[in-house]
């Protein structure tokens, strides 16, 4: 063994971006001796897309992080420079926060919080190597002959699998721009015999600011009232901006047409499969052809950089090509591109090969967090290495592993969907995902996760007394809303006009009613004036969705009823002769772990469901009579 | 893998009996009586065990892949007699690998070697149970999966008009339609039409299968316990000359024209003094107005009877052998007028069954109703000027699963267990 010099630790994480920097954050407040190992130290918390947190589902992801005291939410406090609340129309179940963020403060804010962790050592260098020892992982080699060893490494190698940037019809290897693909760590990993899919992104041309007309251009502003990532922030830190908005048109249309075959999406250079939800702008002009414009967001990338991202024009065009259609927008008449746009292809590897800790079942741990597991975003892949983090921490210290279901957490959702369904495209959370979208909503990511962090270990005191104190106050304030009932007549005496079905309401029941208002609780209930807002309004909000708990708790233990028929690893498929072949396939690849998982493979049938069952009670009857 | 073998048909003496086989030895089993017959071809053997005839018996093989449970299966047609099939049944259990079936335990096979679906088997069950011609056609209908089906398109519908609604919940600040309103509501709309339609069809197919219930209903001694044991054909009830004899409801199930028919003797209406008769009395009436039928036995013609018939409901004068004139009279005693009453009853009857629908078990009347209630939901909010979209997304969404529940996508464990208990032995 070549190891001049070997260190140890509790918990190696490979990779500073999203996924790493919340992995190793994770890991070391779990109490875990950590090390991070990145190429750079300075590329740590580099936002490498678009200078945005958050959104639908997303902003979601971000609470839920912040709720098991992670970083991302209080970097993007510090770092968003506009705030808006998405959906703030619709109801607070469906409402997800977004900032657009300066890329300075934002990667300033990463690095600060990862540097105030006494467990966390951070390591500039290369991993050349898994180090693997009786069928499992023991540590990591760096270039220059150093090994160090570890109970647990997670791996956030992010586009860097065998990445290809392509430029129209030029490509050469790279990760994101300006770094060197770790082929070699690519090389080593191949040979685990990992499923493994391609799949793509593009990147739009970054623009210079100053050479843009921004008087003719429409301003988008954050919200008056912004609302931020963390329950331990009130308020937006840095100054607040504007963002712009322009439009393609016929014009712009034209030239993307008239060059498809020079794109490298449609001139066969590419063999990945992109999101359907983020098409390039070739895509959007193929795709929907009879638009003659689409939205273009142009979103400044901090607040002393002139660096503009146009969100909406992504593309694998030629240089001179996305000159020529992005001078043909208003307001980028004179535009200069500082860096053109470009697509990246790069190797995932199969979920459905990783157990719900997102540990490698093949090979023990061994953990995989982020991009590599072909998910796309900062927020899906920093909840990711939260989870490998945690459980990374908690393998190496002995203690037992944290996992998240479908109905505590969207981060359940998503690790839930990775290794029971696998990704046919770069998978991307949206709120419609989760089939307890009511009761999982970014406001009361607190009271749901909170308390499973403080008894995992990763909270720390002054977020569980903060917690702890809103937690009471709301118990207090639900208590005297709850205490009396008021009949119809005193209930339109304040203004409320409710059925009259001869029923008293309480103040907690009227609440879910439309077109409340808290100046009707407050006249109803004068003391739950003396409430501080944010418990006010958090009780509003729950009690909206008061009379849907109770079905949805229906539907979750139904689930978890599904969830508790194990199906056993060596289940033979093939012995199911009722099954087309296509599905035994499909269910043997995946191994579901349970009817519910089962049930939601595609493709999957009743009859099929109604097989796999009756074969395993044919199996438990068999056990009995044994 | 077992063998099992099962005496297939109704127990007792019958035409003919049927033991069934099914099992990777079960052909082997057969050679033992006699010689195999080629596949799928019924043959008559005579049935040898240990030297002795046990009987001369239609022999019947079905392979593998090619049978009701998708084994190696056998049938033995014998002489339904108890002596015969109990000495078949003897020999069967002494052959090596084979033992008797599990209730329910050839239709489990068929299942897990999946010949057939759940909403198939329900039908199965449905089919064996089968009294009479008309449910036999239902469960018929339901076993060809022609409820997976229709239920395929309403969840399709389901699924587009939630998948409206989720584009303006997720995709808000991108380009999607801002009104998916007129869409959604109208797929609403054509959902609740086709659900209700089912719906309706549900009572009258839930009587197919549990029967229809007729009423004979009128004053005291008009014959009506006399009428019904006409009908039935037995003594069911105590007829006598004195008012009053018939206190409880006496039910008498029969086949009427196809139709499965459980006709209701009641106590005749009266103002009585006497209190156990007035509680008779009054259970008649309730009985009565439930009734899906009720035939009006007259002491004379122009009595006003103590309830009010219904449109489809018959008016007969009672004890025709006692009356001068015969119109619109009968008599259970010398049967006149009684094969006209039979048909009034089934033309009646048969009209409702007309309109039967697929679902025909009360789980699944009951997963069809939540679904309705939600789809109301989603309606009324969609009335409102303003709505909150994930609410109406969350009866989608539950509307989808109670259409789910039905064709056993979800919650499949507990709908097992209903299906199999229902089960007995040799299906």
């Amino acid at each position: 063994m070549r190891a001049f010099h070997v260190k140890h630790f509790d918990v190696i994480v490979v990779g500073g971006g999203h996924a790493g920097a919340e992995a190793a954050a994770a890991a070391a407040r779990m109490g875990a001796n950590t090390a991070l190992i990145s190429l750079r130290k300075d590329g740590i918390g580099v936002m490498s897309c678009n200078p945005a947190i958050g959104g639908l589902g997303k902003g979601h992801l971000v609470r839920e992080i912040d709720a098991m005291d992670g970083i991302m939410g209080r970097a993007a406090d510090r770092g968003g420079i506009q705030f808006r609340l998405l959906n703030r129309r619709k109801g607070p179940a469906v409402q997800g926060p977004r900032a657009q963020a300066d890329r300075k403060l934002y990667r300033q804010a990463i690095q600060d919080f990862l540097a105030q962790e006494p467990n966390l050592t951070v390591i500039e260098g290369e991993v050349v190597a898994l180090r693997v020892q009786g069928g499992k992982v023991t540590g990591v080699d760096l270039a220059g002959d150093i090994a160090l060893d570890a109970a647990a490494v997670v791996l956030t190698a992010g586009t860097f699998l065998n990445g290809v940037l392509h430029f129209g019809d030029q490509r050469r290897p790279g990760g994101r721009v300006g770094d060197d693909p770790s082929i070699k760590l690519a090389e080593q990993l191949a040979g685990l015999a990992l499923e493994r899919g391609r799949l793509k992104t593009g990147t739009p041309p970054r623009l210079d600011g100053r050479t843009i007309n921004w008087d003719v251009l429409e301003q988008q502003p954050g919200d008056d009232e912004p609302v931020v990532f963390s329950f331990l922030n009130a308020a937006p830190e840095a100054r607040q901006i504007a963002c712009g908005i322009t439009h393609t048109n016929a014009q712009t249309h034209d030239i993307v047409r008239a060059n498809l075959d020079r794109s490298a999406m449609y001139g066969g250079h590419i063999e990945g499969v992109g999101p359907r939800y983020c098409p390039s702008i070739e895509d959007k002009v193929v795709r929907f052809a009879d638009k003659t414009s689409h939205q273009v967001f142009l979103e400044p990338e901090g607040l002393d950089d002139p660096l503009v991202y146009p969100n909406g024009i992504s593309t694998s065009l030629p240089v001179e090509v996305q000159e020529a259609y992005v001078r043909t927008i208003v307001g980028l008449e004179q535009v200069k591109i500082t860096t053109p746009g470009y697509a990246i292809e790069y190797d995932y590897f199969d979920p459905r090969a990783l157990d719900q800790t997102l540990q490698l079942r093949t090979l023990p741990r061994l953990f995989f967090a982020g991009q590599i597991n072909g998910t796309t975003g900062y927020e899906e892949a920093a909840a990711q290495g939260m989870v490998a983090g945690l459980n990374a921490a908690a393998l190496a210290l002995g203690r037992p592993p944290i996992t998240f279901g479908r109905s505590d957490s969207y981060i359940g959702v998503m690790i839930d969907d990775l290794t029971s369904r696998g990704v046919t495209e770069p998978y991307r959370m949206f709120t419609s995902r989760a089939e307890y979208r009511l009761t999982l909503r970014a406001d009361n990511a607190d009271q749901r996760l909170t308390p499973k962090g403080v008894e995992a270990g990763c909270v720390r005191e002054t977020r569980r007394i903060a917690f702890e104190a809103k937690a009471e106050q709301m118990a207090l304030a639900q208590a005297q809303l709850a205490a009396t009932g008021f009949t119809s007549r005193e209930l339109a005496a304040v203004g409320l006009h409710v059925s009259q079905d001869g029923a008293r309401k309480s103040a907690l029941q009227v609440m879910a009613f439309p077109d409340v208002e808290e100046q009707h609780i407050a006249a109803l209930v004068p003391s739950f004036m003396d409430f501080d807002p944010v418990v006010r309004s958090q009780v509003a909000r729950d009690a909206l969705y008061a009379q849907y708990l109770h079905r949805q708790q229906d539907e979750a233990s139904a689930l978890k009823r599904e969830e508790a028929a194990e199906i056993p690893p060596e289940f033979d498929y093939s012995a199911l002769h009722g099954l087309s072949n296509e599905l035994t396939a499909k269910l043997e690849r995946r191994r579901p772990a349970n009817m519910a998982q089962a049930g939601r493979i595609e493709g999957m049938t009743p009859a099929a469901l109604t097989l796999i069952l009756a074969h395993l009670r044919k199996a438990r009857r068999e056990a009995v009579a044994r | 893998m077992d063998t099992i073998f099962a005496l297939a048909s109704a127990r007792g003496k019958a035409g003919v009996a049927v033991v069934r086989l099914s099992g990777p030895v079960s052909h082997a089993a057969v050679a033992r009586f006699c010689a195999v017959p080629p596949l799928r071809r019924a043959i008559l053997r005579r049935l040898i065990w240990q030297n002795e005839v046990l009987d001369d018996a239609l022999v019947l093989l079905f392979g593998a892949g090619a049978s009701f449970t998708g084994e190696d299966s056998a049938e033995l047609q014998l002489h339904g007699s108890t002596a015969v099939v109990s000495a078949v049944l003897r020999a069967l259990s002494q052959i090596d690998g084979l033992r008797m079936a599990e209730p329910g335990e050839f239709t489990r096979r068929a299942l897990e070697n999946g010949c057939l679906d759940l909403t198939q088997v329900e039908g199965l069950a449905d089919l064996i149970d089968a009294e009479t011609e008309s449910q036999r056609k239902q469960a018929q209908r339901v076993l060809s999966g022609a409820l997976g089906q229709r239920v395929e398109g309403w969840r399709r519908d389901l699924l587009r008009a939630a998948a409206l609604i989720e584009a303006t919940i997720d995709f808000a600040d991108e380009d999607v339609p801002v009104d998916v309103t007129p869409e959604v509501s109208g797929l609403v709309s054509g959902l609740l039409a086709s659900l209700r339609q089912e719906i309706a069809g549900a009572r009258a197919a839930e009587r197919i299968r549990d029967g229809f219930e007729v009423a004979i209903v009128g004053a005291p001694n008009v014959g009506k316990s006399t009428l019904l044991n006409a009908l039935a054909g037995r003594e069911a009830a105590i007829t006598s000359d004195i008012a009053g004899t018939t206190r409880d409801v006496i039910e008498v199930r029969m086949d009427l024209e196809g139709l499965a028919v459980t006709l209701l003797d009641t106590a005749g209406l009266r103002d009585s003094s006497d209190q156990i008769e007035r509680i008779g009395i009054e259970r008649a009436i309730a009985r009565a107005g439930a009734a899906d039928l009720r035939v009006f036995l007259l002491s004379h013609a122009g009595e006003a009877p103590m309830m009010q018939p219904l449109p489809e409901d018959i008016v007969l004068v009672g004890k025709s052998d006692t009356l001068a004139s015969q119109e619109g009279a009968i008599s259970g005693k010398t049967g006149a007028g009684l094969d006209a009453l039979i048909a009034a009853i089934s033309s009646r009857l048969a009209g409702r069954a007309a309109s039967a629908g697929l679902l025909i078990r009360e789980r699944q009347r009951i997963a069809l109703e939540r679904s309705i209630t939600a789809l109301e939901s989603v309606q009324t909010a969609l009335d409102r000027s303003t709505y909150l979209p994930e609410l109406v997304a969350a009866e989608l969404r539950s509307a989808m699963r109670a259409l789910e529940a039905l064709v056993g996508r979800i919650d499949v464990e507990s709908l097992l267990d209903e299906i199999f208990s229902s089960f007995c032995i040799g299906k």
